[in-house]
């Protein structure tokens, strides 16, 4: 029974929002998350994202990557907390995560600095790229590992562990965020602080969880 | 003081403005109707190719900005500076000068005469630009002021007004934004007060309506919009310094050997080349070398970044 029907004058809505949310298959957000991206480099391609194309595709893949991290990881304390219940999607906010993550690393690889050599020398020279790269590396296993297979054949505790990978994940890419802006910008810290406060959520239970 | 700097580049070397203007249509197909005798117009025989300086189109100069009293985003000034009023305006010059005072900007400009200068713009984000001001040499300005024995800097402000600029209500620098120069280095024919571009009015989110224009140095030291020159004895604050001085140093010189903590800066993108554009490397001293190593003889140029 889920603890938004059980608080006393609990609101309609979210029973409202569950039974909506299970209609929602979790698949149609790959195909929104592959519009996009695609549309985005299609505007790049034409005019569309101004006269530098490169850096505007760059901060776009990496502002989505790290809206829907924070996505991810909001739907277990509003679960815990709220009793909206989103868990059917969120595989598919996790995976799309990822695409979204290696767009940006690819369109800064590729696009952007474009050598071998110069993509290794900011990886260990400057911090926030460093700091970037790891957070993509943590995710990897998590991608690789997102599908009832890999659940089954590694055991769900096992599966549980690895998967909390997300969480440096998310504090170094808001890191990397808050670190790359120039002079004292809000937007990165406001990033910074939903991250915190959702790991934060993690560190005790919700109160009167068992009720 | 130095000879007066000569431009090699004219107007003959401007890419037509129509033809920029027009740039994306005309690629998209109507090339051919317009001959070879443009399309030859357009094309530049340089000596040296890295030196080549072909002039970024009107929108690419005019919509990717760095001002931040705008908003940090780089359409945010084309998309708000238009609130900022640039007439009536004056200069405030101060300081170790025989006239201090109040100049207006149609006093300055009644003394001196408008010039084209053709530079490259680098900035310290890894990316550039060529842009066809019109202007006149700060050193005629500076004289007119009457630099006394004890001035060895100028320190320049931009204007601050929260009414107009809704940058400001952000603390992202110490405002008003500071930028300043060694005396020799304001005095050097190549440094230009700008107040057009294309030999239009310079649009207010490039720095209307006077602007300061250093093209050996990364762009931020261009400080714009300028309402405050003064001529002091040591080297004056400036407002990126003040947020980071490892990372911006007084000098700021284009140096592709200097990396920035968190850019390296041996080579940038040229804005305008769209998705595939190839990065190209970074010139000393932004290609003013001949120009202005002298002015750092003897200096360790990686301490006195």
């Amino acid at each position: 029974m889920s603890e938004g029907q059980a608080r006393p004058g609990g609101m309609q809505l979210v029973p409202a929002i569950n039974t909506a949310m299970r209609r929602v298959p979790g698949w149609l957000l790959y195909i929104l998350g592959a519009a996009y991206a695609g549309w985005l480099f299609y505007l790049g391609l034409t005019g569309g994202l101004g006269v530098e194309p490169i850096e505007a595709l760059e901060h776009e893949y990496g502002n989505v990557a790290l809206k829907l991290l924070l996505a991810g990881l909001a739907i277990t304390p509003l679960r815990q907390r709220l009793g909206v219940n989103l868990m059917g999607w969120r595989r598919a906010i996790g995976v799309t995560t990822f695409f979204f993550v290696l767009a940006h690393f690819l369109v800064w690889a590729v696009l952007d600095v474009q050598t071998l050599g110069a993509i290794w020398a900011d990886i260990v020279k400057r911090p926030y790229v460093t700091i970037g790269m790891a957070g993509f590396l943590c995710l990897i296993p998590l991608a690789v590992t997102s599908n009832n297979l890999s659940i089954r054949k590694m055991g769900p505790l096992a599966w549980r562990k690895l998967h909390k990978l997300v969480y440096p994940a998310a504090l170094l890419g808001a890191t990397h965020y808050v670190w790359l802006a120039k002079g004292f910008q809000i937007e990165p810290l406001v990033y910074l602080a939903i991250t915190l406060t959702l790991l934060a959520l993690r560190i005790r239970p919700a109160k009167g969880r068992v009720a | 003081m130095a000879r007066r700097y000569t431009s090699k580049l004219t107007w003959d070397d401007v890419t037509p403005e129509h033809f920029y203007l027009n740039r994306r249509q005309i690629m998209a197909g109507a090339g051919g109707l317009l001959g070879a005798g443009l399309i030859g117009g357009a094309a530049h025989a340089q000596d040296d190719p890295r030196l080549a300086l072909e002039p970024n189109s009107w929108e690419d100069i005019t919509t990717y900005n760095n001002y931040y009293e705008f908003g940090t985003g780089k359409t945010d000034p084309a998309a708000n500076a238009h609130r900022l009023t640039t007439s009536p305006w004056a200069i405030e010059i101060d300081g170790l000068v025989d006239n201090p005072g109040t100049y207006s900007l149609a006093d300055i400009l009644s003394e001196v005469e408008i010039e084209e200068r053709i530079y490259r713009l680098r900035c310290v984000e890894q990316w550039s630009m060529v842009v066809p001001w019109n202007g006149f040499e700060l050193a005629d300005l500076l004289n007119r002021a009457g630099v006394q024995e004890g001035a060895r800097y100028v320190a320049f402000q931009t204007a601050m007004r929260p009414e107009e600029m809704p940058g400001l209500r952000v603390p992202v620098l110490n405002w008003p934004y500071k930028e300043g120069l060694r005396l020799d280095e304001a005095m050097h024919p190549l440094t230009i007060m700008a107040t057009g571009i294309y030999g239009r009015d310079i649009p207010n989110q490039n720095g209307a309506p006077i602007r300061l224009v250093v093209p050996w140095k990364y762009g931020y030291k261009s400080i714009k919009s300028i309402v405050r020159i003064s001529l002091v004895a040591d080297q004056p604050p400036t407002s990126w310094g003040e947020y980071s001085a490892r990372e911006y140093g007084f000098y700021s010189n284009v140096n592709p050997e200097v990396d920035h903590p968190r850019w390296s800066q041996a080579s940038e993108r040229l804005i305008g080349g769209g998705v595939f554009s190839r990065n190209r490397p970074t010139l000393m001293f932004n290609g003013y070398e001949e120009e202005v190593a002298s002015l750092y003889d003897g200096m360790d140029l990686a301490e006195f970044h």
